[in-house]
């Protein structure tokens, strides 16, 4: 088991800085989150953790060895990739050897790992299929089979649940989850979904343009996130930004969750800032008021099933109460408390 | 039933319809392709005078009187020679080449021009310079000095001159000017095989020997299945080269007669007959034919289209 650290890492392609200085240390049998839109950088970190792009500048340690000039086979890292890169002319039992084949594990051997392997994941019905023969969850497995299968110190994944149904991705998610827990191993994990990040990283790392923007463990980016740009990127929907100077005399941008911002009563009312309401959303659980405030900013404000709502296009006042305000710089947009 | 015949009332109806579709590729294929096929099948079953007119009817034991012939078997003999030297020599030449040139390294393109550039120089240029090259006595082997002290059939009787050497030095040639057309068919499947499949098993502990044995190879099946073929056909029709380079010689062994040499060579000893040389040419396209099912059928098994 190893821990991974990485130390001023940056990667150009030309002028493209795809990664940008980033300093980022992941603990052993940590399940990091490597967050962000697309572009922002995230993948071209994993594939320079396992080696598959060679850092411009920086160093990366895979516990106590530095590992720049290590060949990807000898990092003791395994990868998952987006399209699992599953090989079309193996069989299901082959695809999960290969590993231990090309690495000269014996035959007895690499079967009896394989076998085990493939029934972790519940692969045992399907060792004498072909990949093309397979669902897509199936083929998810096969590549997560190929990956434990000679015990990695280090998991890299990069989306791998993006090309799965929605009902599947949430039954998967859980078992990765189950997996990284039984096998006590390091996991880093590409994702631009933020509820994948949010429901199975312990500590999330959000990228922008190339840079970090924040780390920490899901709660605490959600609660205290370090910029406008990581309020509006965790949660759904996202923080609501108020101009500066609306909410209240200060030049800071004011965010506030939609859980936490408050119809308070008409628009006679002086209290909070005055808004438009644009659309009510009933969902069931939940109703969503999407509202403008200063005719341009967008807010939402979650109530409670049940709760009496505005109409559409009435004005009402909403307000946040003091210690569920998030004050960032107007010009740097980060935190600002 | 009743889906049945309502289905063959439609079939009846669009019939027209199909048929005027059908009409402009039906009347190309009648003209340039059945109807001189047929009539070669016909030619070959007849013995023409020297103009080529008056031609009578032989009976049928003419195709069997060819096969039987010496000369016609030892111009398929020379034939099958020629493939199996320049089918295995061009793909392996050109699956090396367009494996190394498969990088993304700067001046690559370069490369991949100079290696695909015999697809445009035709036979006769090809078979030009490779003249120039073997020449005996002012050709450019036979003036590097320690090479004909190593050979020296180089410069006696030259490499195209010796009955030993002839067919090689004619394969060789051809295995150059295929090159460009074997080296584009191979990196295109190349282009082909996600890169991924190449990085996770880099990952996985793959060398570049394991990854080109366990993914390169076998993905690239479907393409080199086609380019055997395809070489394969050219080698058996190959009549250039020979025309060129060697006249289907040297004589007396005739060591370059290949069969399409055999039909149309200006040194063949039927030249002057249409009807043999009808015959021979059936014969010839029914060799293709089983070949190439052949081949589908030997290695279709191990070809892998994908998923």
């Amino acid at each position: 088991m190893a821990s991974v650290r990485l130390v001023g890492v940056s990667k150009h392609f030309g002028d493209v800085k795809a990664v940008d200085d980033v300093s980022l240390d992941i603990a052993d049998r940590d399940f990091m989150i490597l967050l962000g839109p697309s572009g922002c950088g995230k993948s071209t970190l994993l594939r320079t953790i396992a080696g598959l792009e060679d850092p411009t500048a920086g160093e990366v340690w895979i516990g106590d060895t530095l590992v720049n000039d290590i060949e990807p086979k000898d990092r003791d890292v395994a990868m998952v990739f987006q399209s699992y890169a599953l090989y079309p002319h193996k069989t299901v039992q082959a695809n999960i050897e290969f590993p231990l084949k090309v690495r000269g594990v014996g035959k007895e051997e690499r079967t009896t790992a394989a076998l085990h392997a493939a029934e972790t994941l519940g692969l045992s019905p399907y060792l004498d299929r072909r990949p093309g023969a397979l669902s897509g969850g199936q083929r998810q497995r096969v590549a997560l089979a190929r990956a434990i299968v000679r015990q990695p110190a280090v998991f890299c994944m990069d989306e791998p649940l993006s090309n799965l149904d929605a009902k599947l991705r949430s039954e998967t998610r859980a078992e990765l989850v189950a997996l990284h827990d039984r096998l006590n191993a390091t996991f880093i994990y590409v994702t631009h979904d933020q509820v994948e990040a949010m429901t199975m990283g312990n500590r999330i790392a959000i990228m922008r343009d190339g840079r970090l923007e924040q780390v920490g463990p899901p709660n605490e980016v959600y609660a205290r996130p370090a910029s406008v740009f990581v309020a509006q990127f965790i949660g759904t929907p996202p923080m609501n930004i108020f101009p500066a100077g609306s909410l209240e005399q200060s030049d800071y941008l004011l965010g506030a969750r939609p859980e936490h911002t408050e119809i308070t009563t008409d628009a006679s009312s002086s209290r909070g800032v005055l808004a438009q309401v644009v659309l009510v959303e009933h969902l069931g659980h939940e109703v969503q008021v999407v509202c403008t405030v200063a005719g341009t900013h967008r807010v939402v404000v979650r109530l409670p099933a049940g709760h009496s709502t505005p109409d559409n296009g009435s004005l009402i006042h909403i307000d946040v109460p003091l210690q569920h305000r998030h004050r960032f710089d107007a010009t740097t947009g980060f935190r600002a408390d | 039933m009743t889906g049945a015949t309502v289905s063959q009332k439609r079939r009846w109806r669009d019939a027209p319809l199909a048929l005027a579709m059908l009409g402009p590729s039906l009347l190309v294929l009648g003209i340039f392709v059945l109807y001189p096929l047929g009539r070669a099948v016909w030619l070959g079953q007849q013995r023409c005078n020297y103009q080529g007119r008056d031609c009578q009817s032989v009976g049928w034991g003419q195709y069997t009187n060819v096969i039987k012939s010496e000369e016609f078997q030892q111009a398929l003999w020379v034939t099958i020679k020629f493939a199996a030297i320049t089918v295995p020599l061009g793909l392996a030449f050109g699956v090396g080449l367009a494996v190394l040139a498969d990088r993304h390294l700067k001046g690559m393109r370069f490369f991949r021009t100079v290696f695909s550039s015999t697809i445009a120089t035709s036979v006769a240029v090809a078979s030009l310079m490779w003249l120039f090259l073997l020449q005996p006595s002012v050709g450019v082997l036979a003036n590097v000095g320690w090479l004909n002290s190593v050979f020296p059939v180089i410069k006696e009787p030259g490499l195209l001159n010796d009955p030993g050497t002839a067919l090689w030095s004619v394969g060789i040639s051809s295995v150059w000017a295929n090159l460009g057309f074997t080296f584009i068919l191979v990196t295109a499947g190349l282009q082909g095989i996600p890169r991924e499949l190449q990085e996770s098993a880099y990952v996985d502990g793959a060398g570049g020997w394991a990854r080109f044995k366990h993914v390169t190879l076998p993905l690239l099946s479907p393409t080199l299945l086609f380019t055997t073929v395809v070489l394969t056909s050219r080698a058996f029709q190959a009549y250039g080269e020979m025309d060129l380079l060697t006249n289907g010689g040297p004589v007396p062994q005739d060591s370059t007669t290949t069969v399409t040499y055999f039909i149309y060579g200006s040194s063949s000893i039927i030249k002057n007959n249409d009807g043999l040389q009808a015959a021979v040419a059936i014969l010839l396209f029914i060799v293709l034919l089983g070949l190439s099912a052949l081949q589908f059928r030997g290695f279709g098994k191990r070809v892998h289209y994908g998923s």
